[in-house]
């Protein structure tokens, strides 16, 4: 399948990527070979196919409601590029 | 044209676990920034997440307390979209197989009933806090909520107007609180909801084009939204204008809301089925025992109340209309009051110190046994219903002090002493020979006057039947 | 002697006759890292005090009169996508080229609780997406055997650092064949466990419904000795399995008498090179010989695993990747003008090009109106790719295949042409779409003198049946010997 420009500039806006304009014509060869080589799963029929989203089938892996402590806040945020009154720090949120 | 309202609501309470909904850092509100929170929470990379079972078992309760259908099968879904307050850039929700679905919850309204469709309710996790500085070019970020256990309830567009919404609020609330899986302080975020509202020309059977409205913080700043945003929809219209699809966001403060997205601009939240957790399989049995553990409900109680102890409906759906006074009412029964007095004392005393003082029932400092406490006092005449009046505001003042205490130590204990009574009596019609005279005459109202002159020479404190008896017995000889 | 060229099993045996010291095997290998590192390059980081430190707590148990058992003592290697607490964990990336995790891979925490003597953070693709290790931000990693080709990938340097002697074992972590194709192509044995077997806390997700952690090694005892000390449920890790704990090594008889033995033949067709598959084809001769009943077969839906895999993968990996955006841990971009720009800058400057492209093919294939057509039929192909293997697994034990169609090739050939490199991955990628055991061995040389590898692929939780097959073909045959000459 072939993928327009538009599209690559849109999925590129929701991945948060800037792609300069060569980025994006190879983006646009590269995922329209990909996309021709995925479309050959169009040959299989599936209808009626139940999906698998995990390797192995299990369910309620739950754990109990205890609550333990909490890490310790200087180790938790040793690893932030900036850091404000014990908090992480970002540009101004316009809203 | 007459305008009909139609409206939505999307409902998010906090669960009151112990733990947060995928690791086990403490469910707490507040707390000094980033102190709840682990690698798990603050999304460092390799972390995964484990579902808490309360959880699941809160959403089940939740939606048998809705009348919902409870599913056999559900999964955890990924939302993705990029904000600072969500740290793996995805929050764990349910997208096409929601724990509970299909349900209703009937709202009273003056002379009718609303049945409200609960279309689903899902479970997820909460984001975390942005708090931005007035002053500098920063916005800091706590994760302290991050991945607190949310429910959501979504409403099919059933309600009608803002004051259908508020009741329905109030009435969910109250379930909520009923069955204990949240504390539902609307002021600390804990409930909190969007609304989606459109109208139509009355009797359309077709929906008109909706808006959303977030960043509701109230039920009445959520009634005020409703209002304004009806206004502005029947004014577009009125004006040959379309409304368009978007979201809004409501400032209470200017009492207005403003355009936030609209609907082209919609975010893509590419949903997927959460690779790292596991089915939800919910088998009878599981949902039976969740059953066995619901409280009496509010319909329940209230028609109990109105049998059993033969409460007005207007008293029952009062008391039971709020979960802590319920309890107060519960609790002064089990502690020997009868059910006239303590239902008497809740609708009028109790409820007008707790309104003057703007006190959420379950905030009053004191419960049920005190009540009770209360009432005996007067069945054993110790007290005069005037006094435990005055009683009742120092046990509202003096949570630590029961009311026999407030008693002994205002020495406000009740004369009964008939030698001292008659000693006053005496005193007062000696002193007042214009009204002994009045009454002589057959102004029977004189009486009114002598009492509340003996009653003030006794500070209040004198019994009432007595000083009665007294002065009836002096006039009359 | 050259202590670094001993398996861990004769490392631990000499190391419990006294006949040298963890610290001095520990610092041989180090030796031997920097004697060779700057030809292979199948580090990012040595952590040499920390390693002679745990030598040094395995030497004193030996003075304490006790003995070593498993791993303990013995220099290993993590793959560099596993958390090490206070130890640099970059997953190859220029995003995390400077974060320190403050916590233990589940993995890494069995490894240092067996003894195991971490000398660094092995080199791969940058987020393990990558057949080749070229797709590292710091460096390329070289084949020992020919250091102009690559050792294959993700796990390149896992892989290359055993071959070359570098550590006598590594963990690797596989998504699609991202420790067995390195081990094949570096002529060394890697095996990619059940799904669920090993915890994945702690390792860096790339596709959480995929990746599982698997030992790198020398021989199959020592990939059985490492697979028994990394095993066992989680309780951090939702889909880790409850499967009762074994000794691996209990599975090597050597005896694989009566062994049906699948030969599916979707594995041995176009593409796939005359010398890999005649080599594949010789192994299973010599199990016929060994006792195995050997039988073509079919599984026909192999040929969608790949366009499926590399929906799935790139679907998932493109959610686990959107927390890297600046904000907490890693690389920020040094100006931006708003929030959305300092996520957008960080994640252009951050990622590299091969993960961009993943991320922009999950994103796409999630992507409203895109869903149902790529990434939910995708799910339904795995669906029949798991049932071709149950259906395939209730007349034979164990399946054998090539791993990589063909024996490592030269650096840089295949960087232009991102599909080329993913049709690599063809003979792998069907046992992590349906969360199968893998090994992958070496079985022969192509005319270059490269290493060639065979897969035996398990039913689930068939570890002990192909390690037991792998280990009899390995006692048998010298291909296990082999060294590069560097």
């Amino acid at each position: 399948m072939k993928i327009t420009n538009d599209e690559i500039k849109h999925v590129a806006r929701l991945a948060r990527l800037y792609l300069s304009d060569e980025e994006e014509k190879r983006m646009e060869k590269d995922l329209g070979a990909i996309l021709t080589f995925m479309d050959k799963l169009n040959n299989l029929d599936t209808a009626g196919v139940p999906q698998t989203a995990h390797a192995v089938e299990t369910s309620n892996v739950l754990r109990e409601d205890v609550a333990a402590p909490s890490f310790d806040r200087e180790e938790l945020l040793k690893n932030a590029p900036t850091v404000e009154d014990g908090c992480y720090s970002v540009p101004k949120v316009v809203e | 044209m007459n305008y009909e309202t139609v409206i939505g609501l999307e409902v998010h309470s906090e669960l009151a676990t112990a733990s947060k909904a995928f690791c086990s850092c403490e469910n707490k509100f507040g707390g000094e920034p980033n102190t709840h929170c682990c690698p798990v929470c603050s999304g460092m990379p390799g972390v995964l997440p484990v579902l808490n079972k309360k959880v699941v078992e809160f959403c089940i309760k939740a939606g048998l307390a809705t009348n919902c259908s409870i599913t056999r099968y559900g999964k955890q879904d990924r939302k993705n979209y990029f904000y600072p307050d969500l740290p793996k850039a995805y929050q764990i929700s349910q997208y096409d197989l929601p724990i509970c679905h299909s349900g209703y919850i009937d709202i009273k309204m003056d002379g009718y009933t609303r049945r409200v469709r609960i279309t689903r309710i899902h479970i997820e996790e909460d984001a975390g806090k942005l708090v931005h500085s007035e002053f500098g070019s920063s916005t800091l970020v706590d994760y302290n909520r991050c991945g607190v256990p949310l429910i959501e309830i979504v409403t099919e567009p059933d309600i009608r107007s803002s004051a259908e919404a508020y009741v329905f609020l109030e009435t969910l609330r109250n379930i909520l609180m009923y069955i204990e899986v949240s504390d539902c302080k609307m002021q600390e975020g804990s409930l909190r909801c969007d609304v989606n509202l459109s109208v139509r020309p009355e009797g359309s059977a077709e929906y008109g084009t909706r808006c959303e409205m977030k960043n509701v913080n109230s039920f009445s700043a959520a009634v005020r939204a409703m209002d304004y945003e009806r206004v502005r929809q029947i004014e577009l219209l009125s004006s040959g204008e379309e409304v368009s699809q978007e979201t809004r966001r409501w400032d209470d403060e200017k009492g207005m809301s403003a355009l936030m997205r609209t609907k082209e601009d919609a975010q893509d939240y590419r949903y997927f089925p959460d690779p790292d957790l596991c089915a939800i399989v919910i088998d009878d049995e599981w949902v039976e025992s969740i059953r066995s553990t619901l409280p009496e409900l509010p319909e329940q109680k209230k028609e109990r109340y109105m049998g059993e102890l033969s409460l007005s409906e207007y008293d029952a759906e009062f008391i039971c209309a709020k979960k802590a006074l319920a309890a107060l009412f519960d609790d002064a029964r089990a502690a020997g009051a009868s059910a006239k007095a303590a239902a008497n004392w809740i609708m009028s005393d109790i409820s007008k110190i707790l309104n003057d003082s703007e006190t959420e029932p379950e905030d009053s400092p004191f419960g049920g046994k005190e009540l009770a406490e209360l009432i005996s006092l007067i069945d054993k005449g110790t007290i005069s219903g005037s006094i435990a009046k005055k009683v009742l505001k120092k046990m509202f003042d003096n949570p630590q002090k029961s009311p026999a205490q407030i008693v002994e130590e205002s020495g406000m204990v009740q004369i009964s002493d008939e030698g001292a009574i008659r000693e006053i009596v005496l005193k007062v019609l000696n002193d007042n020979p214009k009204s002994v005279e009045d009454y002589k005459n057959g102004k029977k109202a004189a009486m009114g006057f002598l009492v509340g002159q003996t009653m003030r020479a006794l500070r209040g404190q004198g019994n009432p039947q007595l000083i009665n008896k007294l002065l009836s017995e002096e006039l009359d000889k | 002697m050259e202590l670094y060229k001993l398996t861990a099993h004769e490392a631990v045996q000499m190391m419990n006759n006294r006949e040298f010291s963890s610290k001095e095997l520990t610092q041989s290998v180090l030796a031997r890292i920097s004697a060779v590192e700057d030809k292979v390059g199948a580090y990012i980081s040595v952590t040499e005090d920390e390693a002679l430190a745990v030598a040094q707590s395995a030497d004193e148990k030996i003075a304490r009169g006790e003995k070593l058992a498993g791993i303990e003592g013995v220099p290993i290697a993590i793959k560099d996508n596993m958390c090490t607490k206070n130890m640099l964990t970059t997953c190859a990336s220029k995003m995390l080229s400077n974060f320190v995790p403050p916590y233990d891979a589940t993995a890494v925490l069995k490894v240092k609780k067996g003894g195991g003597v971490i000398v660094g953070k092995a080199n791969m693709d940058e987020f393990a997406m990558g057949s080749t290790t070229e797709h590292s931000y710091f460096k390329k990693t070289a084949n020992p055997y020919d250091t102009t080709r690559v050792p294959g990938g993700s796990s390149g340097g896992s892989a290359a650092a055993v071959a070359a002697d570098e550590a006598i074992l590594a963990l690797g972590s596989d998504t699609g064949g991202s420790i067995r194709q390195p081990a094949a192509l570096c002529g060394v044995v890697g095996m990619k466990p059940t799904y669920g077997l090993v915890s994945r806390y702690g390792l860096v997700a790339f596709a959480s419904s995929l990746d599982q952690i698997g030992p790198v090694a020398k021989d199959v005892r020592d990939c059985a000795q490492l697979l028994n000390t990394i095993v066992g449920h989680d309780d951090k890790d939702s889909t880790s399995l409850l499967y009762p704990e074994r000794d691996y090594t209990g599975a090597l008889t050597g005896d694989i008498r009566g062994l049906k033995l699948g030969l599916p033949k979707e594995y041995f067709g176009e593409g796939v090179d005359k010398a890999v598959s005649e080599a594949v084809k010789r192994a299973a001769a010599k199990y016929e010989q060994l006792g195995a009943c050997v039988e073509e077969c079919s599984l026909e839906k192999t040929q969608y695993a790949l366009a499926a895999y590399y929906i799935i993968s790139s679907a998932e990996a493109s959610s686990n990747l959107a927390r890297y955006d600046g904000i907490k841990y890693g690389y920020r971009a040094e100006r931006f003008d708003n929030l959305i720009d300092l996520y957008t800058k960080t994640r252009s400057e951050g990622f590299g090009d091969e993960v961009k492209r993943r991320i922009m093919i999950g994103t796409y294939a999630l992507s409203s109106g895109y869903y149902d057509a790529y990434y939910k039929k995708a799910l339904e192909v795995r669906t029949l790719v798991k049932r071709d293997f149950d259906a395939a697994f209730e007349k034979y034990d164990a399946l054998l295949t090539p791993v990589s169609p063909t024996a490592a090739w030269q650096i840089g050939s295949m960087e232009q042409d991102p599909m080329r490199m993913y049709m690599a991955d063809v003979c792998t990628v069907s046992l992590n779409i349906a969360g199968l055991p893998g090994i992958a061995l070496p079985c022969g040389q192509d005319a270059d003198k490269m290493p060639i590898g065979m897969q035996l692929i398990g039913k689930a939780f068939g570890e002990e049946t192909i390690l037991r097959a792998a280990y009899a073909f390995e006692q048998e045959t010298d291909f296990c010997k082999m060294r590069p000459a560097l």
